[in-house]
Order: structure tokens, then sequence, then C-alpha cells
């Protein structure tokens, strides 16, 4: 009897294909997903921090400190944009460009290396006479400033083994009342040494990993061997930098699964017999499809709509002076979802089949594009991956509008991805809506 | 030479409701109709049957334009299928209940007024009128899902109807509903046929066939093998003849050599006969009491669709 029990559902199972793919590809794609996200495939794929040095003191200690932090694998250190065809040789990043980037969410911070470093490179506790470091972040992602800190006082430390001699000697010399001939001679050999070592160490990177990045001893204040002074250029006036990115990447992601339901519609009618019904009085498919993507896109902007008034209700988003953006932003978002759904549901035989593809897509994408976890924590190789989704490029877009307060104008590559691709599900749904048309 | 919007097809004046020309439809290797001819005169009900497989649903799906035929045509008043003036002209009442079931009846009839280019007072006007003829007006605001199944075969009636087609298609509208409910929908399709509409009624009900009627053909592997009226259909397969049954108890003789003898078949103790008048059913006891048969009951009738459709298809119409 039991066995008659398991063999039935093992038949019932195989024979569901909706529901065996959601049994065990569903799983298995998730896990590989979350593998690359937070697995750090072989090194490769760690995500790295970006961030752009300014280097006001054109010093060799600088020099030296900008090579080392080039070298640092937890971060991407660019000392100037990359080059275009209007400016095939772009000139090094000041304080007000690297700002202006660090706004424009070309990079999540800017390290700015003082004037007046080298004379005085680092000090030891609190009160010592040195410049101070400034990091200019955008705090909707907040590991970034924080591992730029860290990774500042580690690189100090390792690539500049000789300045940290020297300036330890001083403070030795200074603190025991001074140093006997003999010592202080063979103090400055050893430093000699130190220095042959931190050339070469300049020459070929070597700094880079000889430690690990830990960023939990370095904390963005005067308290470790530089003084570093942290500041949101992007945030500061702002409260809960990650709501608008939230409100975007969770309601996208819903109503793909809405989207995903409202053409699933296509396949109950036909089931019931009221598609052809339809399609035998005066409508067409492609009105019928087009009515079915307007209901769609209408149900989608309503629930986007719903979700930022939410946001502002109790989160405090400032959603009434961004709102024609946000209506740019939704309408083209709830276009190409619609579009997304219509494509599925034509795609699809059954709701069941309907149902497992749509959850399987909709999550992977949704992963993938940063609905599920922040694009902060993702490898540059997961953010590319991520640019196939709708869900990245809505987010990309509410979080210019939301975020970095910028103009309607600038969500032009979102709006033509997030168009196209709309117009283009559309088309490819109506060219398998065909199978409904005639037998 | 294809018609235009501003030059249409040239259409007889006499042009018949439904002219179906050797139609051909096949899905792969095959044919599920296989050059079917019919036409159906103005005003008349049309009955269509045919056993299941028998190439019945494709037939009808191809006269609503949801087939591409492979060869043959139809003209629904002398318009192809796929034209706005046949769309227009026919109704189609599917099967299954093709309606909107978190909808009102009002709602739903709505819905399908629009799809059929209905609006303002036309639509209002055609809804109030439908509501009516389905016996309906008083559960106009009523969600499908909380109607009877014999007031959803109704409004799946009237959804069909709502644009006052000329010719409506009636795909066993009976399907699934109680005799009191069936009875009302009689009365809606001879309250149509009043009113001078030509219909075309699927069933497979009998006495259906038989009430509602005039003509009826009989469809089996894709082609139409019997047409006519009730009564000739009868008289080609039967001549004037009436059937007889005998039940006869348990014997030691070979009951279907007897029959044969005797120009019947029998078959698990029952005997069917044909005799030409009553009184020749004295004849066929007499013998049966001679070869020491034990009678059990004795019937005669004349034969009815059903018989016809036995004859014909070798099936019973609702196996």
């Amino acid at each position: 009897m039991i066995g008659t029990v398991i063999q039935t559902s093992f038949r019932a199972l195989r024979r569901d294909r909706g529901a065996f793919v959601m049994s065990f590809i569903l799983p298995i794609g998730f896990f590989t997903i979350f593998g690359f996200v937070f697995g750090s495939m072989r090194g490769s794929s760690t995500p790295r921090v970006t961030v752009l040095v300014v280097d006001q003191d054109h010093s060799d200690a600088s020099r030296v400190l900008v090579a080392g932090l080039e070298h640092e694998p937890s971060l991407h250190a660019i000392t100037h944009p990359g080059p275009t065809r209007e400016n095939p040789a772009p000139a090094d990043y000041t304080a007000a460009t690297a700002e202006a980037a660090v706004r424009n969410g070309d990079a999540p911070a800017a390290l700015i290396i003082p004037a007046g470093f080298g004379a005085n490179p680092v000090a030891f506790g609190p009160g010592g006479q040195r410049p101070t470091f400034t990091i200019l972040h955008d705090s909707s992602d907040p590991v970034a400033a924080q591992v730029v800190a860290g990774m500042l006082q580690k690189t100090v430390m390792t690539s500049l083994p000789a300045t940290m001699a020297t300036m330890g000697s001083q403070y030795f010399d200074r603190e025991v009342g001074g140093l006997t001939s003999e010592q202080r001679k063979q103090m400055q050999l050893g430093l000699a040494r130190l220095r042959q070592l931190q050339d070469q160490q300049t020459q070929n990177g070597s700094t880079a990993g000889q430690g690990t990045a830990s960023i939990a001893n370095s904390a963005p204040d005067n308290g470790g061997i530089v003084a570093v002074n942290v500041r949101d250029v992007v945030g500061e006036k702002k409260k809960s930098p990650m709501i608008s990115y939230y409100a975007a990447g969770v309601g996208v992601m819903f109503l793909l699964f809405t989207a995903s339901g409202a053409g699933g519609s296509l396949l109950d009618e036909s089931d019931s017999g009221a598609l052809d019904r339809v399609l035998s009085a005066r409508v067409t498919m492609t009105a019928l499809l087009l009515g079915k993507l307007i209901w769609s896109a209408l149900l989608a902007f309503a629930q986007l709509t719903i979700m930022f008034l939410w946001a502002a209700l109790i989160f405090h988003l400032d959603f009434f002076s961004h709102l024609p953006g946000f209506v740019v932003m939704t309408a083209i978002t709830s276009f190409a979802v619609a579009s997304f759904g219509m494509l599925l549901a034509s795609l699809a035989r059954t709701r069941g089949q309907l149902a497992a593809f749509s959850t399987l897509i909709i999550l992977t994408m949704s992963a993938l594009g940063g609905s599920m976890f922040p694009k902060f924590i993702m490898s540059d190789a997961m953010l590319r991956v991520g640019y196939f989704t709708f869900n990245s490029w809505a987010i990309e877009g509410y979080q210019k509008i939301f975020w970095r307060d910028e103009p309607i104008r600038s969500l032009g590559p979102e709006a033509a991805v997030l168009l196209t691709s709309g117009v283009l599900l559309f088309l490819l749904a109506r060219w398998f809506a065909r199978k409904w048309e005639y037998t | 030479m294809a018609a235009s919007r501003n030059n249409p097809e040239p259409v007889a004046a006499e042009a018949l409701p439904l002219q179906v020309d050797d139609v051909v439809k096949r899905f792969g290797a095959v044919t599920a109709v296989a050059g079917v001819s019919f036409a159906i005169a103005p005003g008349a009900c049309f009955g269509l049957l045919g056993p299941n497989g028998a190439g019945k649903s494709t037939l009808i799906r191809s006269i609503v334009g949801r087939v591409r035929l492979d060869a043959g045509s139809i003209a629904i008043f002398g318009h192809s299928v796929s034209s706005a003036a046949a769309r227009a002209d026919l109704g189609w009442v599917p099967q299954e209940l093709a309606i909107y079931p978190l909808l009102t009846c009002r709602e739903n009839l709505q819905a399908f007024g629009k799809y059929q280019g209905l609006r303002g007072r036309v639509l209002h006007d055609a809804i109030a009128w439908c509501l009516e003829w389905a016996a309906l007006a008083d559960r106009a605001g009523s969600p499908v899902k909380t109607l009877s199944g014999g007031m959803k075969r109704r409004l799946n009636m009237a959804a069909g109807l709502i644009h006052r087609p000329r010719l409506v298609l009636l795909d066993e509208p009976t399907v699934g509903v109680d005799p009191q409910s069936r009875n009302r929908i009689f009365e809606m399709v001879e309250a149509l046929r009043s009113a001078g509409t030509t219909i075309i009624y699927t069933t497979h009900y009998m006495e259906e066939a038989e009430r509602l009627c005039d003509r009826i053909a009989i469809i089996d592997h894709g082609q139409i093998i019997a047409e006519g009226t009730k009564e000739e259909l009868v008289s080609r397969s039967f001549g004037s003849r009436s059937s007889v049954t005998i039940h006869v108890g348990a014997t030691q003789i070979d009951l279907a050599a007897w029959a044969q003898a005797r120009g019947g078949t029998a078959q698990d103790g029952v005997v069917h006969c044909s005799v030409e008048r009553p009184s020749e059913i004295a004849d066929l006891l007499e013998a049966a009491t001679h070869d020491r048969l034990e009678i059990l009951d004795v019937t005669m009738q004349r034969p009815n669709l059903e018989s016809v459709f036995l004859h014909l298809t070798g099936k019973e119409l609702r196996s």
C-alpha cells in the first residue's frame, strides 16, 4: 500500500514537467547563483571596491601609496577616467571630478591623498601632526568607505616600511630623550635597507597580497596611523540609503510575478474556450495581446506606485519631489515587465508550465539583477551578468532619481534598454501567440 | 481576386446562411474532415450529429473561423468566414462555459458585446434583451461563479447571441444541465427559431435533435454519411419496417442462428428483428414457442434517430 502511494506520487511528479523542474532544477540554479555571489569562486569573482584615487601631494610617498592601492586585491583603484574617442588621454582625477564621479554613480568611493602627506605621512597615536585623508563615498554602498579606509591603513603600513620605520625612530628618539651616536648609526643602516626594499616593492607591486584584506581593525576615523575623514557626498541629507533601492528591487521582482500571472490569463481563457470565443468575434490576436499588455502594465504601475508611497509613509522616502522621474521610470519598467509576462505566457502551454518557468526565470533574474541582495556585494562578473535583467536596469534608474537626484534626461540608457526590450519581447510574444490563432 | 473594404466581395441576393463546400482539414496524417459539403436554408434548425472523434468539433471550429482549411470553402450569408461581415452574422455558443467566472452576468454580456463591436444604447438594449431571453434579468448583477449550472449554460448562450446574429451555432448547449434547465434552453432555442434565426445544433441527445431540428446531418470519419429530415433518414435506413426486440430466457439452441434465419441479430439473450406490419410479431412468437424459447419481454418500436445513428455508425450516440 505504502509502496503504491510512493509509486503513484513518483509517476505524477515525473509527468508534471513543471513540478519536476521546480523540484530539482530550481534549487540547483539558486545554489549556483548564491555560490557565485557569496562563494568567491577562486578569487576571480571576489567583489572589489572601485575607488577613485586623487593624489594632491605628488610626493614619492604618495606615489608609493597609490601604487600600493593599485595592487591591493580588494580594491580597484583608478587614478583617471578611461580613455574615450573624444579624450584619448584623460587627466587624473581631481577632488572635484572625483566627487562628481561618485555623485554620478561611477564609483562608490574616492580617496583624496592630501598635500603634505609625503612630509609627514604617519603618526602614532592621537594628536600626532599628520594631514587628513578624505574619503568621499556614496552611502548607498555602506561597505565601500569602510573597505577603502581599512585598506588605506593596511597599504600605508605594507607599502611604506621605510617611512614607517623613520617615523617610528623619530617618535622613539623623541620619547626616550635622544639616541647614542652608535645607536643612531645602526638605525640609519637599517633604514637604508628598508628604503631599498620599499623601492623594490614599488617597482614590482609586491605589497599586494602580503596581508589579508581585513577591515575589522580599521575605522574611518582618526584612530589609525593615518587620519581619515569620511564624507557622504550623495546621501548627506537623505535618510535610509537603501530604501529606494529595495523599493525598486523588491517591487520589480513582484511585478515580474504579477505580469506573468496577468499573461497567464491567456492560458486560462484558452482552457475555458473564452479565448476562442473572443477571437471568433471581431477581436484580432494583436488587439487582444495589446489589451492584455496595457492592462498588465497598468497593474504594474499601480503596484510600484503603492510600493513607493508605502516607502514614503513608513521609511520617509522623498517620493513627491521625485514624482516626474518616478513616473517615467515606472512607466517604462511596467511596460518592459508586462511584455516579459506576455512572452512567458505565450511560450507556456499550461498554467503549470508557466508557474514553473516564470518562478525559475524571475527568481534568477532577481538574484542576478540586485532584487535579492545589494549589488555592492556582487563581483564585477556578476554585475555584468546582471545587465541582462530588468531588475538591474530598473534599480539603476530608480537610484538615479531617488538617490542621486539626477535629472530625467539621465535615464536615457535605462529607458533605451527597457523600452527596446519591451518592444522586442512583445513582438516575440505576438509571434508565439500564433498557436492560439488557428489550428 | 481578394475583396477589399471599398469593393466588397459580391454576394448573391439569395445567399444561404451557411454554405460548406468540400471542406478538408488534416492534422498531420489524420484527416479530421474529409470533403464535407452541406448548406442550410434560412430559418432552418440544422442538427449535426456524430460520435466522438468523427470530426464534428473540427467542422464546427472551421465554421467559426478558428481552423485553417486545407481545401474547400465555407461561406456565411455569402461571406468568407474570416470576414467581418461573417463574424457579425454568426453567433457561436461553444460547448465549454466560455465566460468569465468572476464577472457578473451583465459584465460578461457587456464584454462580449464590446468584442462584437456594440457600443452605447445598442449595447445596453442588447444586454437587456439577452438577460430577458436567458431568464437571467433577476441575476444580472450576480457573479457567474454563484450561478447554477443551468444559469451558466443560459448565460453562455446569451453571450453568443449578444450581437443578434442571423446564424447561430449551438454546440451541445444542454451538456450537464438538469431536465428543468434543459426545457428552459429548448424554449430559448424555439424562441430563436420563431424569430427566424438560422440554427446549427449539435447534441448527443437524440430527443433534442428530434424535437428541435428540421434537418439532420450525421458525420462519421470526417464525412457526412447521411443528411435529411428525421423521416427521410429513418426511411432510408429502415424503409417502413419497425424494430422488434425480444428478450428470451436461457436456452440450449443457437440464438444467433435463430435470429439470423428471421433476418435479425441476437446478443446476450436479446433478439433484434424488424417487421413490416405488427401482425408479423405473431409469427415470430409462434416460431419462438415452437423452438421452446422462453420469452421474457417483447417490444415493437418505429425506428428513430437513435436507430438510424446506430445503424449508420455502429455506435451509440452517447458512447
